[in-house]
């Protein structure tokens, strides 16, 4: 018999164990070129973040492998019990948190600021994996759908509530599991992907142009299928519905939304904003980025970032610091990492026989979707600017801790080979 | 296999979230290939050039006084700048002839700008003359890393009025920890105006963004200066301030110690504040500014500290016009009363002396000729009035009326650093003697302005400026526009009303007319002008007592109110009378007639005992 301490990787998915890995060192590694200016500090400095980001690393896995080594009932039965801890944790930093930049989702220990709500997410995942897999029967009745929204509401509301936008939105990554599961259909799921793209939309071109669209498609469609009644009926009530989102889009953005929010999505359609005010961020990782060129400046040669032209370098624009000195080859190198990586678990979690392991194993893969997608959509112009960590690669120890915690649930549920 | 069945009807949906995932992960690299390879406009001109940002440095305000004479500007200097990330190999012995630092020097400036940053730059030899800045600048591309930013310093046009204006310095740590606006090496009012304008005269500085290819050469602008932001000047300070009053004021002070300040009283507008002994506020410019604040700072006779608003003193008889006012307010005098005066007060040992006068006096007597016995009386009736339980009430009473002429609280104005000034409570008189143990005796000093008073040059002002006024004063400050003359500052402009009744002021003006007509001012009398004022002569421990005197003038619709205080002269009536009387003529015509009248307050030396005119 092999000693304890191996038995612990036993059956775990060496590949995403991997790339893992990997993620975590380049994102030491470019925290720390993002802080560097030339005078060589030593690596392992606690003063400095990259110090703290392998403290934070080390500590990491240090949670991975004891997830790795004690018995997986304890996530699987204690799912709600988990839930609702960090549902009190929740609110109680709503009462008694620390605002920084502000955000009110803070708890401040000692030195550190920790950050409840990223435990919250693995904590919801857990506790929808465990709900959905216990519904019996062959059909999916509303009071189930509306019992699987409530669990997701309820944080979402709470961090929504800190106002903490970014990762409010993160727990819209549950559609993708709800959609898996049969929750959400596929026209619910066409409908956001459309409201989205008319959103966007709405905010480039004026709005009665595109209800003109809506309206002359429709004709066209409906002459097309013109035996088709109760089509055609079908589809004059969406044309309807469609127009008067676009129509609400347009009101809604120039009434409601708050000032600050507002230029954080004009930035993205105006060019012609001034780049030293509100198109500051943006610009300048768009910079950044860009002049990092096919093959990049080089290991810790960037000079955009670390002339601090980049605000929050090393948390949420840390891709910056990656297309600037590793270039197009680097940075299109990190996205099909990712790539394997979200799909990688996609295919683990098909494979779970358990149904509360399939739907985790979703639940990861979403959530660490929206997190790559709106963080590097963000740097590179395509989404508003929000501030949210990229997975594993952004400084901050909550953010580190609570994706490891997310992912090693699922490599240990995976690596059991649950039966139910 | 049964119980996934239900959602394993779902099975296909996963291609559909795969689908997305690689749609969205190749949008991105679509997007990054047009954005690093594609677009150029993003890069700079050749791989390894950086930018240099080089920050604009605003021009400071100018000052100017009340009629828009120019008094304060700027001259443009240079400092060598460094990177320290871009100095390559040089010639360090060359570099030393060049600028003309020695090698230890250059060590230790090299090593300061590395300790600051490897990629900014920062100033490595400040303040370099335009001379030898043209030499420098045409040797420099020699020297990658170092490059020339352009700055300006301040330039006083006058040597007169540094405590107003204070002075500019490199902003310390704390101020730049606790303001993102500051640099290192920025420039900071550090007191004056200076430091209360600060906002409005450091402008807003600009950052021009150069691109400079590996041996320092400045190639040209990045991106067609579209990153470039330009400096916004400061905004101008127009000032209350009459610069050739202010020139007299200063002249007329040399040799003595001491101060004058001169406001218009309708407007609270000062003239013109000396305190001297004075300096040049040029020498707290540039280079020799930290060598000259040294040897200025351990003067002993303190040419830094203001006078007009951080020296107390007692104010000795010249308050006793407010002591007048408020016995009339509170009823227990009337303007004919009497009194006959034989040359002192005495009341249980008590006794305070008086000098020779026409007797009997009546009120206006009493202060045309400085009664000290009739102070004394007035004093102590209206503290021992009847209709006030006890003591404690009754000084209380008596300590609000002084305090409404602006006496023991800052103005808070826009002259920083000043002080409030003393009128003891009724608490302090308690602490010491206990509730029972005083009375109007004990404190019979105050009647006649010593004692538990400290009032400084700029309250005394302000005093003569509240009975110039008929009871009323508004704040006296020193800058009446900002940016554009027009735009007037209406932050002090509110009235404020004294204790005192209006119609008890003519009564007092008249009788303060008087005193310069013909009373213990009239050697100090101006031909055409109606100049009301008040001598005051305070005792001093330490030596001569100091000469104080008050007035304003025309005696109807005053135009200028003003205190002048000499340390150590003598006689209110000798030195700060005449002092006072000179500058109301120069303020109101414009020039001064009586030269030998003049003369003798120029000649005067108070500062040198052995040149002390009395001793001569």
């Amino acid at each position: 018999m092999r000693p304890q301490q191996f038995n612990i990787l036993k059956d775990v998915d060496k590949p995403l164990l991997i790339i893992y890995l990997i993620l975590v060192f380049i994102g030491v590694a470019n925290v720390y070129a993002a802080e560097i200016d030339g005078s060589h500090k030593a690596i392992l400095d606690f003063s400095h973040n990259h110090g703290k980001q392998i403290l934070f690393a080390a500590i990491s896995l240090l949670i991975a492998s004891i997830i790795l080594s004690v018995d997986i009932k304890i996530f699987t039965s204690f799912s709600y019990a988990i839930y609702w801890f960090f549902i009190l944790v929740l609110i109680s930093v709503l009462i008694f948190g620390t605002e920084i930049k502000a955000t009110k989702a803070w708890f401040q220990i000692g030195g550190f600021a920790i950050q409840p709500s990223e435990f919250a997410k693995f904590a919801t995942a857990m506790v929808i994996a465990k709900y959905i897999s216990s519904v019996k029967g062959t059909t999916i009745k509303f009071k189930n759908r509306l019992k699987a929204f409530i669990l997701i509401a309820i944080p979402t509301a709470l961090v929504l509530m800190q106002n903490d936008t970014g990762t409010t939105l993160v727990f819209g990554a549950f559609v993708f599991v709800l959609y898996r599961e049969g929750y959400v259909s596929g026209i619910i799921l066409a409908f956001i992907a459309m409201a989205i793209f008319l959103f966007v939309l709405t905010l480039l071109i004026n709005e009665i142009y595109i209800i003109a669209g809506i309206v002359s498609l429709t004709i066209i469609i409906s002459i097309i299928i013109r035996k088709k009644k109760t089509e055609i009926l079908q589809l004059i009530g969406v044309c309807i519905l469609l127009s008067a989102y676009v129509y609400s889009v347009d009101y809604c953005f120039e009434n409601i939304l708050q000032h600050h929010q507002k230029e954080r999505i004009t930035v993205l359609i105006d060019d012609e904003i001034d780049m030293r005010g509100p198109g500051y961020n943006l610009n300048q990782s768009k910079i950044a980025i860009g002049s990092g060129g096919l093959w990049g400046k080089g290991y810790l040669e960037g000079t955009q970032t670390k002339f601090d032209f980049v605000p929050e370098q090393g948390t949420d624009f840390i891709f910056c610091t990656i297309g600037e000195e590793w270039g197009f080859a680097g940075s299109t190198t990190l996205i099909l990492i990712y790539m394997i990586f979200l799909i990688r678990i996609v295919l683990l979690a098909e494979k779970q026989r358990s149904i509360f392991s399939r739907i985790y194993g979703y639940s990861v893969a979403s959530i660490l979707f929206f997190h790559f997608a709106i963080n590097i959509g963000m740097t590179i112009g395509l989404v508003p600017v929000i501030g949210i960590p990229l997975p594993f690669l952004s400084y901050g120890g909550s953010s580190m801790v609570g994706f490891t915690i997310l992912l090693f649930i699922f490599l240990k549920l995976d690596a059991k080979k649950l039966e139910r | 296999m049964l119980i996934n069945q239900q959602t394993n009807s779902y099975l296909n949906r996963k291609f559909v979230i795969i689908t997305i995932f690689v749609v969205i992960g190749l949008v991105f690299i679509v997007r990054l290939f047009s954005l690093q390879v594609l677009d150029t406009s993003y890069k700079l001109s050749a791989s390894r050039n950086i930018l240099r940002h080089i920050t604009d440095y605003p021009a400071r305000g100018l000052i100017y006084d009340r009629n828009g004479e120019l008094l304060v500007h700027n001259e443009p200097f240079y400092d060598l700048m460094v990177i320290p990330g871009q100095v390559g190999e040089i010639d360090t012995v060359s570099f030393c002839n060049l600028t003309g630092i020695t090698i230890e020097s250059f060590e230790r400036r090299m090593q300061n700008a590395k300790q600051f940053s490897y990629h900014r730059g920062s100033i490595f030899i400040g303040q370099i003359e335009k001379d030898s800045y043209a030499y420098i600048q045409e040797h420099l591309h020699k020297f990658p890393g170092f490059y020339v930013q352009s700055r300006t310093l301040r330039n006083y046009v006058y040597p007169v009025a540094a405590h107003i204006f204070g002075y500019v310095g490199e902003a310390s740590q704390r101020i730049i920890d606790n303001n993102p606006y500051y640099q290192p090496g920025d420039y900071v009012g550090i007191s004056g105006i200076e430091k209360y304008y600060e906002e409005f005269l450091r402008g807003e500085k600009g950052v021009k963004i150069k691109v400079v290819d590996a041996l320092g050469r400045e190639i040209g602008p990045y991106q067609d200066e579209r990153y470039d932001t330009i400096a916004i000047a400061g905004e101008d300070l127009y000032t209350t301030l009459d610069i050739d009053l202010q020139i007299y004021g200063e002249k007329l002070m040399q040799n003595k110690i001491g101060s004058i300040v001169a406001i218009e009283p309708s407007s609270g507008e000062i003239l013109s504040m000396v305190s001297t002994p004075n300096y040049d506020p040029n020498l707290l410019v540039g280079r020799v500014r930290t060598q000259n604040f040294l040897s200025l700072y351990s003067d002993t006779l303190k040419p830094i500290f203001n006078r007009a608003l951080m020296a107390e003193y007692p104010p000795g008889s010249v308050f006793k016009v407010i002591s007048t006012l408020i016995g009339l307010q509170e009823g227990v005098v009337q303007p004919n009363t009497r009194l006959y005066c034989p040359g002192y007060y005495q009341s249980r040992g008590i006794t305070v002396r008086c000098r020779e006068h026409k007797n009997p006096v009546d009120l206006t007597g009493s202060i045309k000729y400085s009664c000290n016995t009739y102070a004394a009386n007035l004093f102590r009736n209206v503290i021992d009035q009847d209709k006030y339980k006890n003591i404690q009430e009754s000084f209380t009473t008596w300590r609000d009326h002084v305090t409404s002429f602006g006496l023991g609280n800052v103005f808070n104005n826009d002259l920083p650093y000043e002080l409030s000034g003393i009128v003891a409570n009724s608490d302090y008189y308690d602490n010491i003697y206990g509730s029972n143990g005083w009375s109007s005796l004990t404190i019979l000093s105050l009647g006649i302005g010593q004692g538990e008073l400290g009032t400084t040059p700029m309250q005394l002002a302000n005093v003569a400026a509240t009975i110039g006024n008929r009871g009323f004063y508004k704040t006296p400050h020193i800058v009446r526009a900002i940016d554009d003359p027009e735009n007037k500052n209406s932050k002090f402009n509110n009235k404020k009303y004294s204790t005192i009744d209006e119609e008890h002021f003519d009564f007092i003006a008249e009788s303060m007319f008087q005193v310069v007509d013909e009373g213990t001012g009239r050697f100090s009398r101006i031909e055409d002008i109606e100049m009301a004022g008040k001598t005051g002569t305070v005792q001093n421990p330490h030596g001569e007592n100091h000469s104080v005197f008050i007035a304003f003038a025309p005696k109807d619709d005053p135009e200028i109110a003003i205190s002048v205080v000499i340390e150590n002269s003598g006689y209110g009536a000798t030195w700060a009378a005449p002092v006072a009387s000179l500058m109301i003529e120069k303020y109101l015509t414009r020039q001064v007639e009586r030269k030998w009248f003049e003369q003798r307050i120029l000649d005067a030396n108070f500062i040198n005992p052995e040149k002390h005119p009395d001793k001569q």
